[in-house]
């Protein structure tokens, strides 16, 4: 990949099982500023519809989405407060 | 959006992009969503549904309250939500190598236990007590069922701190207000 997105963090949620990627991930959130962005790793099968979904719903923006072998990548940027 | 007064019947058109900005604005100005949900059971297999969505619901910003009753304050009763157990007998869902029957014989639920226990352990699944914490320090509302105290002698002592007792009326005052409402 050319252009990587640099992520300030990154969470690494595989093999864990739903809820928990989503779950961490809010509390990997509520550490980081507005702006800032987090990669979070999955395996979870649910990942693919279910960040879009918590980004929807949360209203942080999901800038990238890539699966690779089973392992789902999200790149999310913080919202403004 | 322009200030014009718009007929009775007459359509009203707005581009993606304003709708968009409205719902947005209107969605702030409700405040987060809530979710309201009634645990009604106390066996190992159903104490995990309410809590996954209970943490899931806070973590997504929603406002999250789970009242507990029946046998479902047992997922909130200190001398019991370490040991909740799975009955295989009459649950033919229960992926046990024997027939169903069998299950009747003692020392078969702590085996049925024991396997759920474990599979959700590989998959790294947290453990009740573990989901339970989890959800408080989410911010989820837990109440006790005043009636079920009542019922099955369970003093406020024994529930878990930050365990509220409530009745039905004030379950009822706060998923009146729910979004989502859940009796599981």
């Amino acid at each position: 990949m050319t252009n990587e997105i640099k992520a300030d963090s990154t969470l690494d949620c595989r093999g864990l099982l739903c809820p928990m990627p989503v779950v961490k991930t809010k509390l990997a959130i509520d550490d980081l500023q507005p702006g800032q962005i987090l990669k979070v790793l999955s395996t979870d099968k649910g990942a693919k519809k279910d960040f879009p979904s918590f980004c929807a719903e949360t209203g942080h923006s999901l800038v990238k989405a890539v699966e690779d072998k089973g392992v789902y990548t999200f790149f999310i940027k913080i919202k403004k407060a | 959006m322009t200030d014009k007064l718009v007929k009775p019947g007459e359509a009203i058109t707005i581009d993606a992009e304003t709708f968009k900005k409205l719902h947005a604005e209107a969605h702030k100005a409700m405040g987060p969503k809530r979710l309201a949900i009634i645990a009604s059971k106390g066996t190992l297999d159903m104490a995990y549904p309410p809590l996954i969505l209970a943490v899931t619901a806070a973590a997504m910003g929603m406002e999250v309250g789970i009242f507990f009753t029946f046998y479902g304050l047992d997922i909130v009763n200190k001398k019991k939500y370490k040991s909740l157990k799975v009955a295989p007998l009459g649950n033919p869902a229960m992926p046990m190598p024997v027939p169903n029957l069998v299950g009747a014989i003692p020392g078969m639920t702590a085996m049925a236990t024991f396997m759920l226990k474990r599979m959700m352990s590989q998959q790294n699944m947290m453990p009740i007590p573990e989901f339970v914490d989890t959800a408080k320090q989410l911010g989820v509302k837990l109440y006790g069922c005043s009636t079920t105290c009542g019922v099955m002698g369970v003093k406020e002592e024994d529930l878990l701190d930050g365990v509220e007792i409530a009745g039905a009326a004030a379950f009822l005052e706060f998923a009146a207000y729910a979004d989502i409402s859940l009796f599981i």
